[in-house]
Formats: C-alpha cells, sequence, structure tokens
C-alpha cells in the first residue's frame, strides 16, 4: 500500500512514459505511452495495429533495454515473426536473447465446449509466466477481442477483461491492446471502457483514391499530447509518424549565406545569395526557366562540396539532367559523385502527407543542406490548397530546425501575377523570386524580380532573365523613355546607343582638329606680328643711333671750331 | 479394442471452480467411463509453463486428447450433456 501510495505521487508530479521508438509518435505523446499501463490501439483492419504492437516490442527491447511479451490471438508466432521480417524485425533472434516473447493464444472454436463457470486465469498465468521468464516491461494483447468471438460467456469475459488490466497495472508492465473498430464505438466490444489511460486510433482512408493512414491520440489522461490527426507511414523501416505541426516558433537562424549559383542573381540579393536555412521559392508561368534555376542552385550547393538532394515532381531524373546539360550545368557527375540524390515521384503516387512524410524520411537519411522541391503546384492533383500550404509550412518548419535550405518552385497558372497564388506559402518563404514573361515587340522575354527577401538588402530591379549555352544570366534590362525593354529590343537598343557613341567620339575628332588648325594659325599670326615687331624696333634703334652720331659729329665740329678761334687769337697776339 | 481417455484437468490453486469440475469429471467418468480413463490434474499455479502446450487461456480447462479429435471443455463441468457430447462419450453410452 506504501509504495502504492508513492508511486501515485510520482505520477501526480510528472506521468512517467514509455517511449514508443517509433519515430515522431513519441513528440505527439511528449515521451511516449504511459509507463505501467494499457494503451488501446483500435483501427479497422489493415490500419497496422499489429505492426505498431510489433514495433513497440521490439524498439522497446533494442532501444530502450525493456523486454516486451507479445501475445498474438491472431496470428502464430511463425507468421508474425516472417511478416515482421520484411520490416527488418528479426524477432527470432530477439526471442533466442530473451529479449522478446512471443505467445500465440490460439483458440479453435470448434474444439471447445463451454460448461458453467470459468476464469481466465489460464491466460493471466500464461501472461505472468512469460512476463516473469524474461522480465518484461512491456506487453501487446492482439487482439483481444477475438476472445470474444470465440467465447460465448459475455458477462464472464467482461469481467475478465476488467480484472486483466487492473492485473497488468499491479504487474507494473506498459501494455498495448488493439482493437478493431466497431460502428458505433471505437472498438467492437467497447474495450475502451476498460482501457482509461490512453487511447490511439489508427486509420486508413481513401480520399481521392489515394490512401492515407492516419493517426489520432483520442485520448491520454494526466497528459498533455497532440489532438490532431497524424499521417503515418508504414515503409520498410516500420511505422513513421510525422508530428507535423510543430507548435512553436523557436527555430534558430543562421546569417551565414549560400550562393544561388548565378553570380548576378547573388548580386541582386546584396551580393552573397540566400541565407542559410532561409526557403525560397521561384514562381513563375511555364517555361519561364524555374527549374533552371533550381538546377543552378543545386549545381551550386553539389560544388560547395555539400549533399542536396531534388525531389522532382514532374520530370525523371534522366531528364533534368540531359535538359541541364544544355544550359552547361552537369548534374550527372554529382549524382555519380553521391553529393546530389534525386527523388523523383508522381505527386498521384500517394497522398500529400505521405509525400511529406516521404521527404522527411528521405533527408532523415541523407542529411544534405539543400532541398529542392520541384514543383510544388503538381502536388495540387492529391490535395486541396489548403492543405498543400500546411504541409509545406510543416515541411519548412523542419527544414528550418535543421538548418536547411530549400528552395520550392511553383508554376503560377495565369500570366497575371496574384499575390495569393501559390498555394500561399509566398507568405512563408524567406525569399520570393518571380521569373514572368514579358511579351513585347513580337516577343516573349523573361524577367526577374525579387518579390521578397527577408532580412537582406536587394535589389528592387527588373532583370532580364537570359538562358544560353553558358548557363543563365540575369541582364539589366533598358530602362528609357520607352519603358522596359527588354530581348531584341533591348539590343537594338543597345546597338543604337553604341552608333550614337561612335558619331559622337567622331565628331568630337573633327573639332578637336578644328581648334588645333585655329591654334596653328593663330601662332603664325603671331610670329608675323613678332617678326614685325623686330623691324620697328630696328628702324628705332637705328633712328635713335643716327642721332647720336649726329649729335657727336657736331659737338666735334663745335670744338674744333673752338679750337680754331683760339689759334687766332694768339696768332693776333704774338703780332 | 478399448480405449483410454486421457483426460487432463488444468485449474489454478483450489478454487471452487476448480474443485467443482474435479468433482464433476470424476462423477461422469465413473458414470460411463468406468476402468478406462486416467485423469491428470495440473496446477498452472505450480506449472505454468504448461499452459502454453495445450493452448489454456481460460481456468479450468479439461483437455481430452485421447482418443481423437481433441477435445477441451472450459468451465466447472456443471453441465454433464455437454461434457458428454465433448468427451464423445455419448456414442458409448448409446452401444
Amino acid at each position: 500500500m506504501a509504495t502504492a501510495l508513492s508511486t501515485k505521487k510520482d505520477t501526480n508530479i510528472r506521468l512517467q512514459k514509455s517511449p514508443t521508438g517509433i519515430a515522431g509518435l513519441d513528440e505527439i505523446t511528449e515521451g511516449g505511452l504511459p509507463k505501467g499501463r494499457p494503451t488501446l490501439i483500435c483501427g479497422e483492419a489493415g490500419a497496422g495495429k499489429t505492426l505498431f504492437g510489433i514495433e513497440f516490442i521490439v524498439k522497446g527491447a533494442t532501444q530502450f533495454n525493456e523486454p516486451g511479451v507479445f501475445v498474438a490471438f491472431e496470428e502464430k508466432s511463425d507468421e508474425l515473426a516472417a511478416n515482421v521480417a520484411s520490416l527488418g524485425f528479426d524477432l527470432k533472434k530477439l526471442v533466442q536473447e530473451k529479449k522478446v516473447r512471443l505467445d500465440y493464444v490460439h483458440i479453435e472454436r470448434s474444439e471447445i465446449e463451454e460448461t458453467g463457470e470459468y476464469d481466465l486465469d489460464g491466460l493471466f498465468i500464461r501472461l505472468g509466466y512469460a512476463i516473469d521468464a524474461i522480465k518484461a516491461k512491456r506487453v501487446v494483447l492482439d487482439t483481444l477481442e477475438n476472445l470474444f468471438s470465440s467465447l460465448s460467456n459475455e458477462a464472464i469475459l467482461r469481467a475478465e477483461l476488467r480484472r486483466l488490466f487492473e492485473w497488468l497495472k499491479t504487474k507494473g508492465v506498459t501494455a498495448i491492446v488493439t482493437g478493431e473498430k466497431g460502428n458505433n464505438q471505437l472498438t467492437r466490444q467497447g474495450l475502451e471502457e476498460y482501457v482509461s489511460d490512453c487511447v490511439i486510433l489508427l486509420d486508413h482512408r481513401v480520399q481521392n483514391q489515394i490512401s492515407t493512414r492516419r493517426l489520432r491520440v483520442i485520448k491520454y489522461r494526466g497528459s498533455m499530447h497532440g489532438t490532431n490527426e497524424y499521417p503515418f507511414l508504414i515503409d520498410s523501416n516500420g511505422i513513421s509518424v510525422l508530428p507535423v505541426t510543430s507548435l512553436t516558433l523557436e527555430n534558430k537562424v543562421s546569417s551565414q549565406r549560400v550562393s544561388t549559383g548565378i553570380p548576378s542573381l547573388d548580386n541582386m540579393l546584396g551580393g552573397q545569395g540566400f541565407f542559410k536555412g532561409s526557403s525560397i521559392l521561384v514562381s513563375g508561368t511555364a517555361g519561364t526557366g524555374k527549374t533552371s534555376i533550381a538546377a543552378h542552385f543545386a549545381n551550386a550547393a553539389c560544388m560547395r562540396s555539400e549533399r542536396c538532394i531534388y525531389f522532382a515532381f514532374e520530370e525523371s531524373p534522366e531528364q533534368i539532367i540531359r535538359n541541364m546539360k544544355s544550359i552547361n550545368v552537369n548534374l550527372e557527375k554529382h549524382v555519380k559523385s553521391g553529393l546530389l540524390k534525386f527523388h523523383a515521384s508522381r505527386p498521384t503516387l500517394y497522398g500529400l502527407e505521405m509525400h511529406l512524410l516521404v521527404i522527411y524520411k528521405t533527408i532523415q537519411e541523407f542529411k544534405p543542406t539543400t532541398v529542392i522541391l520541384d514543383p510544388i503546384t503538381n502536388l495540387v492533383t492529391v490535395g486541396t490548397v489548403s492543405e498543400i500550404k500546411s504541409m509545406l509550412m510543416r515541411l519548412i518548419d523542419y527544414l528550418q530546425k535543421e538548418q536547411i535550405t530549400v528552395l520550392f518552385t511553383a508554376l503560377t497558372l495565369n500570366t497575371i501575377i496574384n499575390e495569393n497564388t501559390d498555394e500561399g506559402v509566398s507568405s512563408l518563404v524567406d525569399a520570393w523570386l518571380l521569373v514572368r514573361d514579358i511579351e513585347f515587340n513580337g516577343e516573349r522575354n523573361r524577367g526577374m524580380y525579387i518579390m521578397k527577401s527577408r532580412g537582406m538588402k536587394h535589389s528592387n530591379q527588373v532583370r532580364e532573365f537570359v538562358i544560353n549555352d553558358h548557363g543563365l544570366e540575369l541582364v539589366d534590362v533598358f530602362l528609357g523613355p520607352e519603358g522596359v525593354l527588354t530581348g531584341s529590343a533591348r539590343v537594338a537598343h543597345q546597338l543604337m546607343e553604341k552608333t550614337e557613341d561612335a558619331l559622337k567620339a567622331f565628331s568630337l575628332n573633327r573639332k578637336d582638329r578644328e581648334i588645333e588648325r585655329k591654334s596653328s594659325m593663330l601662332e603664325a599670326k603671331i610670329s608675323g606680328l613678332r617678326n614685325e615687331f623686330e623691324s620697328v624696333k630696328d628702324e628705332l634703334n637705328r633712328i635713335y643711333q643716327e642721332e647720336e652720331l649726329k649729335q657727336e659729329v657736331l659737338n666735334q665740329n663745335r670744338e674744333a671750331m673752338i679750337n680754331l678761334r683760339k689759334e687766332k687769337v694768339q696768332q693776333s697776339t704774338k703780332k | 479394442m478399448e480405449e483410454t481417455w486421457q483426460l487432463k484437468l488444468y485449474v489454478a490453486g483450489k478454487t471452487i471452480k476448480s474443485a467443482a469440475a474435479l468433482s464433476n469429471l470424476k462423477k461422469y467418468c465413473e458414470e460411463y467411463l468406468k476402468g478406462k480413463y486416467k485423469i491428470e490434474v495440473i496446477d498452472l499455479l505450480v506449472k505454468p509453463q504448461l499452459a502454453e502446450g495445450d493452448q489454456i487461456f481460460a481456468v479450468p480447462t479439461l483437455v481430452k486428447k485421447v482418443p481423437e479429435p481433441i477435445r477441451k471443455i472450459i468451465g466447472d463441468l456443471s453441465n454433464k450433456e455437454k461434457v458428454l457430447v465433448g468427451l464423445n462419450i455419448i456414442p458409448v453410452n448409446k452401444s
């Protein structure tokens, strides 16, 4: 009693859980199934109940060191082992290692008579013996309801079942009981009455000829759990549930940039490309080169020796590889070196959720840094727009968490840009490139805009998007008085500008020569004037010298005269 | 040739039901199969490993392997007619 009380206290603090090891389920249930209590798994025939139970046991034995007992009421142990061997579960080995015990309770209706009172102690003892033999922590009973079809005394059965579940609890094993879905009840025999701790419904629905398996936690006493319907997948690794709607927006972000593979596009995005771990949408009308952009992006990732997965929903890998060779993108060598993985599937192959699961699983296995989905619009064939939006939202969420850069391409069906199209993902993505046709002058050309690019400077200009033998290029469109010019109109305009330039250069030359001539003329004039000036100066000098000479001669004459007169006076005095 | 009825009665401890089953069985056997039956009582509480072999899930269970066909009768064997049909004793009784 004291121990019972103390365990109760513990569970009050936090319900102990037993992880299932089933991918995704433990996230929905926040840790697994209630430890030490029975859980009911119900669903239609073929919903995957038995597999669920087997996986619970196998994962428990292999991953959590919790041995388990599987009691089959339907299949023989050997059949069971053979059936699950295809899923990679080696039951026989686990049985030999005493980690798993299979018990087949066979009730042959024709051999049995019922007379009077009885109880199911035989079953209890068998189960108890099996549990004790391997110290099991987990028990699966698949499918208890078979008892009801074998035995007629329902009153005893019901009382005994109630006792069984109580007994399982006291044994402290985490139990799974499977039950087939009934008409108005979860199970045919109303097993849910007895199992009140946790009920999980498996569902297998066909919609638009596409079947999807879904799982829902109907009830989980004392614990938070995801209430939605979660699609799940049964493949070669067993069950995987995708806990698709992450409840929080707490993804870490990176400021690292990755190149788009197109240098001129990088330039439009602040010179460095997209953020790592961001989501990019490339939308456009048919034939605008969306796949080419995607291939460049994939190529760039592989060139950086990073892994990339290309999910193709429209073309086969060979087709893409061939087509991209024509624009000088060699994807084949990346496929060969193992960096690039193509995953091509028809959208109609399975339901939307299944696509998501497959994408999710492929990503988990391959661990790429870049993922491409080409095109997401094709998924419309298997789901409504809102379904696709929710699927992509969850995918983006997941990729962001894993820091994987993703590029979607989307086909816009009308040529008018509609901000609401593209499956409504435009608000979810971090960057949105729009490629559109520009029809002008009798030709169609491609123009590219960056509609948005969160958290970085980006060009607001339209660029002409040219696909040639060398790859993709973005060319500045011509913005002139006539508007935006692209294609041959742009080329024509460029030629015109070239001619103008030549003419201008020519006329400039002529003017130069004229000025030169004029200046040489003027120089000649200047030298003439200088000559004239020299001669005038000479003349002036000559006159001046003449005058000087004349003065000198005059002075000499006068002196001579004076001297002469003096002599005359002396002579006269002598006389 | 006389056949021996090899009967196994599986019980889980000494309960009222198992006691009733055993006494009923002995009574029918004495009445219809005198001298050609063998009853083995197996207490699953003592030998739980035996439960799997004979596919026992309810107690008390009476298992008849010989003579063929194999028959199992569950319950306290209070319904005489059912037990006799179950053990293929009725034809014997007729003769």
